[in-house]
């Protein structure tokens, strides 16, 4: 059946009170994008990630002792339109400092919004554009939450390597996916005066908030490239590295931060599963090696009818 | 509160059904065989709506090669299958584009070689 056909045959399907045919979560063209932890996705979806568990270790620094901090988040987006999502997410923090008291609570809550704007099936890229809302003063204080907003505006890209010549097809199962951003704070500083009145001066500077994420994708070499005769359950699996990293730019500039991240995702028909270790890039973003694991649901195979699909269908 | 959380989600989710990913085809994707096959069979992980599911077959210079009847197996809604002409020794490309019975579109393509005897 040639294009026209195929497309003929669907109006009509859908005269006749067929679902519409519908480009499912993180595809361009041949290529599945998982999604990451560490960084943003590019694309657009339905999808709810509960929970994201984190564990670091930070060194003692002037600013207190030496902490454990775990994280559990839960991240929810949902399609508006076909392109356009909105997003969720709220954190617990515990922490547990080598000397003190323990303390846990909320992390302000974040909003974000994202437009698909480009995809490019035979080349399996995406690139979107979004922006993240920190809502000051919505967390707990305990757990460092600022009491100050900070707006993310954002850029996001993803790219399949699918499209390489024969000669190198083993490396067609190859992508990336990233994102590049500057941080806005509303407020340039918070002074404060402690019990002896000694006031201070903590300055927020604007941050460009950059990582990728290196994938190789064992289902994409095994359906497109070679069978190799890889079984259930690593016939699913997307080895990975992820690097999530921040520079301050100005207001006494701070070195970057920020962690590497190596892991592995098994991507299933309706959940992803992935593990990943936390490696600070400089003693300032964290000490030893942590680790992070997340469960996530596609919501839109969960509840194609419902819930999973955009509320503004074209 | 966590786990019941998602113990609802799982318990108010309707069949399950997803995205169709290629996970086995007959000659093997990426594969050399000797003898030239008459049918090029795939078979999905979900089961396809039939009339929105087709799959081509193209020798080196992109001419079509199969049958134009490719069919989606009356016993296992997961297998669609396309005839071939006789096959002279070179690589193949197979191109399908299949509806998976939630409505999702998925698509690619892969190669193989008939080496000959």
């Amino acid at each position: 059946m040639n294009r026209f056909a195929w497309c003929a045959a669907v109006v009509s399907a859908c005269i006749a009170g067929a679902p519409v045919p519908t480009s499912a979560h993180g595809f361009a063209g041949k290529r599945f994008f998982p999604a990451t932890l560490a960084t943003d996705d590019p694309f657009v979806s339905d999808e709810l990630s509960l929970p994201t568990i984190t564990h670091q270790r930070f060194g003692a620094s002037d600013e207190g002792p030496a902490v454990r901090e775990t994280d559990f988040s839960v991240d929810m987006s949902k399609r508006i339109t076909e392109r356009f999502g909105i997003g969720f997410d709220a954190t617990y923090k515990r922490l547990r400092p080598d000397e003190g008291d323990r303390q846990s609570g909320w992390d302000n809550v974040a909003l974000s919004a994202k437009y698909q704007w480009f995809t490019d099936a035979a080349h399996e890229a995406i690139v979107s554009a979004g922006v993240d809302w920190d809502i000051g003063g919505s967390g707990s204080k305990r757990v460092g939450a600022e009491s100050f907003s900070t707006i993310t505006p954002a850029i996001f890209f993803g790219k399949g390597f699918g499209d390489l010549p024969a000669d190198m097809s083993m490396l067609r199962p190859l992508a990336v996916t990233g994102s590049l951003g500057v941080a806005f704070p509303t407020r340039a500083s918070t002074t404060t005066i402690d019990d002896d009145g000694e006031e201070s001066v903590d300055r927020h500077p604007h941050v460009l908030q950059w990582g990728f994420a290196l994938e190789y994708s064992i289902p994409y070499l095994q359906s497109y490239v070679k069978d190799m005769g890889i079984g259930e359950p690593f016939n699913r699996m997307i080895p990975v590295v992820e690097f999530a990293l921040e520079t301050p730019l100005d207001r006494g500039r701070g070195a970057t931060t920020g962690t590497i991240n190596p892991g592995v995702l098994w991507a299933g028909q309706y959940t992803q599963v992935s593990v990943e270790a936390v490696i600070p890039v400089n003693d300032r973003s964290g000490k030893g090696v942590g680790w992070m694991a997340q469960l996530h649901f596609f919501l839109d195979d969960l509840f194609p009818t419902s819930i999973g699909r955009p509320l503004v269908r074209n | 509160m966590r786990a019941f959380a998602v113990a609802s989600l799982l318990a108010v989710a309707p069949p399950l059904w997803a995205h169709a990913f290629l996970d086995r085809a007959m000659p093997a994707v990426g594969s050399t065989v000797r003898d030239p096959p008459a049918r090029v069979t795939l078979r999905f992980s979900e089961r396809l709506e039939p009339a929105f599911s087709k799959a081509q077959v193209l020798d080196a210079s992109g001419r079509r090669v199969d049958n134009d009847d490719a069919s989606v197996s009356g016993d296992d809604a997961a297998v669609l299958s396309v005839s071939v002409r006789a096959l002279p020794p070179g690589v193949y490309t197979v191109k399908w584009r299949v509806l998976s019975v939630d409505t999702h579109v998925t698509e690619g393509d892969f190669a193989f070689t008939v080496a000959g005897r």
